[in-house]
């Protein structure tokens, strides 16, 4: 299933419009999959793309989302920019909750809308959005292309922004009039962006700062976050972790960054994060964040936040450090950069008793849950998937309980492997973000793990699956409710169940065959582990039904505005 | 606490909808706005004056300016030497015997009559915001029936003072 990009022989297009010079740049820009949607202000890209014969590989969704979501999936595991095509007015707002969301975990998309003639903009023309100005706040650039000549190199500019620094979405939008414009010119393509400079190499007094730093640390900690899976930089941070002997915290978007297994690895940190994790963010005192923002879900109660902590931060994005807490060490680089930059440093470490401390607390203080004897017990169930995919799947996962449980219980030892919406929690990502995961790693077992809530809002999708004979596994984790809101109406709300609880599902089952793939239902834990078998043994794709007991809940936890010592659910 | 930033900014279209948009998005209370054209073709510089609550406010301030890509440079010019400058129109009431009144209190601020009607006139007054401040507090008695300003434009003096303690001599 490897893609292998073909140059656009001129001679087979009788003739040359703004839409072929279009796909020309996607050719240059080596792109291999495109997911989009067509209509009226894109029919002339459309047949362009018709006419092209071109060497990537459209892939037609069935709602605007899902092209957006599966483009996520792919820029998560490939490090790519995911190209996204829709047509104008609904076309185009139909991609908003998409864009949000890599806007927010920071993943390079590259997206064209189609936008109504020039002529007509501003006058509430026919499929009319004001898609620039809509779009401005959610992305990290955006443009509207205002003459055919500057088509190439807005497009390769778009390519740039999103996918070097921080990456991020950026839209161009496309007036009719210029894709169909029939031109017999090639344009220049270079660009100057004198306001965008990223840096990517770490000051030295800053590295020879939080290197000292380090040394006199008595109670040191790591927070890996996706700036690390972005540089690439997972062998630099497990050589300088093991060289310092430093424990190591993730973000919920970081997992898989530095390997689940490790023994130095406390667990994912913040709102359902491991005892062991929340307490040395807790009680450190030098605490080195790389790639990651703290988020308000990571922190809780800023006030316990690390208080005793001198905190060092790399990233990439200055505008991230000191935003949410106060910065003792900044510094403003690639992740492997710092990282190599580091390892080339003498640092003296000592800390055995913090270290003996974070060990006793993992021992102690271990995720636990409750077997069932009736339905299947969520965690229980993922632990599962773990053992037959050996811990080595492309996961996806929708937004709520099981995501928390999936992030907890399946343990990610390699990079790029793990696909969540973490800053937007979009219901909905998961299961088209594997179908653009699967795409982008071909020969890779992907399985989506996803609520009964999330799958009906993108569910559609299940036509792609099929007209596209990818074999994604489909985890259905149905505990016929919304779980999540279920559980804080429980916690919080005095089990006053307000629209949180489902009365009816389709039948999952049925429901796929209809699509023609094949379905299964799991009720019972005894029977799990040999239908799960066989579900991955399975060449092609499935959809599962698993039915999962409704009452369990996601422990432990921050409850909001709460600090990080005061978690509850941590014994049974 | 109030500052004063300059930006250079590419003259790209949507700019200055993306920065407004920015600051309104990240709860920056915005005192004033000015854009215009630079010496250089393609480039704009935009004066603002901003409301902000604290040094670290201020850090994220000039962080998310710099971050958007089309802008160039950033600088928060309010503890450097500087001129700033911002243009007012007031159209105050006025029958004829109050009218040499007026001018008597406008004359001192370099402020000019541009226009003049049976129950009015329009008084146009450049200079720092306080001097324009203390004009229009002047003229309140009279009864202000429009009153316009462009918002401050600023930029660094040629020469500026090595002392730290030089620098508040010339306020805002
Ligand atoms: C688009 C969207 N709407 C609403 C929410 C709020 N929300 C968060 S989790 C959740 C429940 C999800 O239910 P389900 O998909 O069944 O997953 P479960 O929590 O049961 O595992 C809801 C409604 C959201 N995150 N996204
Ligand atoms: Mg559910």
């Amino acid at each position: 299933m490897t893609l292998k990009v073909k140059q656009v022989p001129k001679s087979e297009t009788e003739f040359m419009t703004g839409a072929d010079l279009f796909i020309q740049t996607l050719v240059d820009e080596q792109v291999d999959t495109i997911f989009g949607y067509p209509g009226g202000a894109v029919l002339p890209i459309y047949d362009a793309v018709y006419r092209s014969k071109a060497s990537f590989k459209h892939v037609l969704s069935r709602h605007e989302q899902g092209s957006i979501h599966a483009a996520e999936g792919y820029a998560r595991v490939t490090g790519k920019p995911g190209v996204v095509i829709a047509t104008s007015g609904p076309g185009a707002t139909n991609l908003i909750t998409g864009i949000t969301d890599a806007m927010m975990d920071s993943l390079p998309l590259v997206i064209f809308t189609g936008q109504v003639a020039s002529g007509v903009i501003g006058t509430d023309a026919f499929q009319e959005a004001d898609v620039l100005g809509i779009t401005t706040p959610i992305t990290k650039y955006n443009y509207q292309v205002k003459t055919i000549e500057e088509l190439p190199r807005v497009v390769k500019e778009a390519f740039h922004i999103a996918s070097t620094g921080r990456p991020g979405p950026v839209v161009v939008d496309i007036p009719k009039n210029i894709s169909a414009e029939v031109t017999g010119g090639s344009y220049p393509n270079t660009f100057s962006l004198p306001g965008y400079q990223p840096n990517v190499n770490p000051n030295p007094l800053q590295i020879t700062k939080l290197a000292e730093t380090l040394s006199h640390a008595k109670k040191p900690l790591i927070l890996a976050g996706a700036g690390v899976l972005f540089s690439k930089a997972s062998a630099e941070l497990k050589e300088f972790a093991e060289k310092y002997e430093l424990p190591v915290a993730n973000t919920l978007l970081g997992l898989g960054s530095f390997p689940g297994s490790h023994p130095q690895m406390l667990g994912m940190a913040g709102m359902h994060g491991t005892y062991a994790a929340n307490m040395a963010l807790y009680e450190c005192d030098v605490l080195l964040n790389i790639g990651a923002r703290f988020d308000d879900r990571l922190t809780g109660n800023l006030q316990h936040f690390a208080p005793n902590a001198k905190v060092a931060h790399i990233d990439i994005d200055p505008a991230e450090i000191g935003k949410n807490i106060p910065t003792a060490i900044p510094v403003v680089a690639d992740a492997k950069a710092a990282l190599q930059a580091l390892l080339a440093k003498d640092i003296k470490t000592d800390h055995e008793d913090w270290q003996k401390g974070l060990q006793h607390n993992k021992l102690t203080f271990p995720l636990w849950y409750d077997r069932s004897d009736e339905l299947l017990s969520p965690q229980w169930l993922i632990d599962q998937i773990h053992q037959i995919s050996e811990g080595d799947a492309i996961i996806t996962t929708d937004v709520g309980q099981h995501q928390m449980w999936t992030a907890q219980y399946y343990s990610f030892d390699k990079p790029n492997k793990w696909v969540t919406s973490g800053g937007l929690g979009t219901m909905g990502f998961g299961f088209p973000a594997a179908i653009g995961a699967q795409l982008g790693a071909p020969d890779e077992l992907v399985v989506a793990v996803v609520g009964d809530g999330g799958f009906q809002m993108t569910l559609q999708e299940l036509s792609v699956l099929k007209e596209q004979q990818l074999p994604v596994k489909v985890i259905i984790v149905n505990n016929q409710a919304l779980g999540m809101v279920r559980q804080w109406q429980e916690s919080f709300y005095e089990e006053r169940y307000s629209e949180s609880l489902f009365v009816e599902n389709p039948d999952f089952v049925k429901l796929a065959e209809s699509y023609g793939i094949k379905g299964v239902r799991i009720e019972k834990e005894a029977d799990a582990p040999e239908m799960l078998e066989e579900v991955f043994s399975y060449n092609g794709p499935v959809v599962v039904d698993c039915r999962v007991v409704q009452k369990e809940c996601v422990y432990p936890m921050i409850a909001p505005g709460k600090g990080l010592h005061e978690m509850i659910g941590v014994k049974r | 606490m109030k500052r004063i930033i300059t930006a250079t900014v590419q003259d790209r279209s949507g700019v200055l909808n993306r920065i407004t948009g920015m600051l309104h998005k990240r709860q920056f209370n915005i005192d004033s706005i000015s854009v215009g054209k630079s010496e250089t073709e393609g480039i704009s510089k935009m004066t603002f004056v901003i409301e902000v609550s604290d040094h670290q406010n201020l850090e994220q301030l000039t962080k998310q300016l710099n971050k958007q890509i089309d802008v160039i440079k950033v600088s928060d010019i309010t503890e450097k030497a500087i001129v700033a400058r911002e243009l007012a129109l007031i159209k105050v009431g006025s029958n004829g015997h109050q009218r040499a009144e007026i001018q008597g209190i406008i004359s001192p601020f370099r402020a000019s009559v541009i226009d003049v009607s049976k129950e009015s006139m329009t008084i146009q007054v450049t200079g720092k915001p306080d001097k324009v401040e203390a004009l229009i507090e002047l003229l309140h008695p009279y009864g202000i029936k429009e009153l316009t300003k462009t918002g401050v434009t600023a930029f660094l003096r040629g020469h500026q003072p090595k002392a730290v303690t030089d620098l508040h001599a010339t306020p805002l």
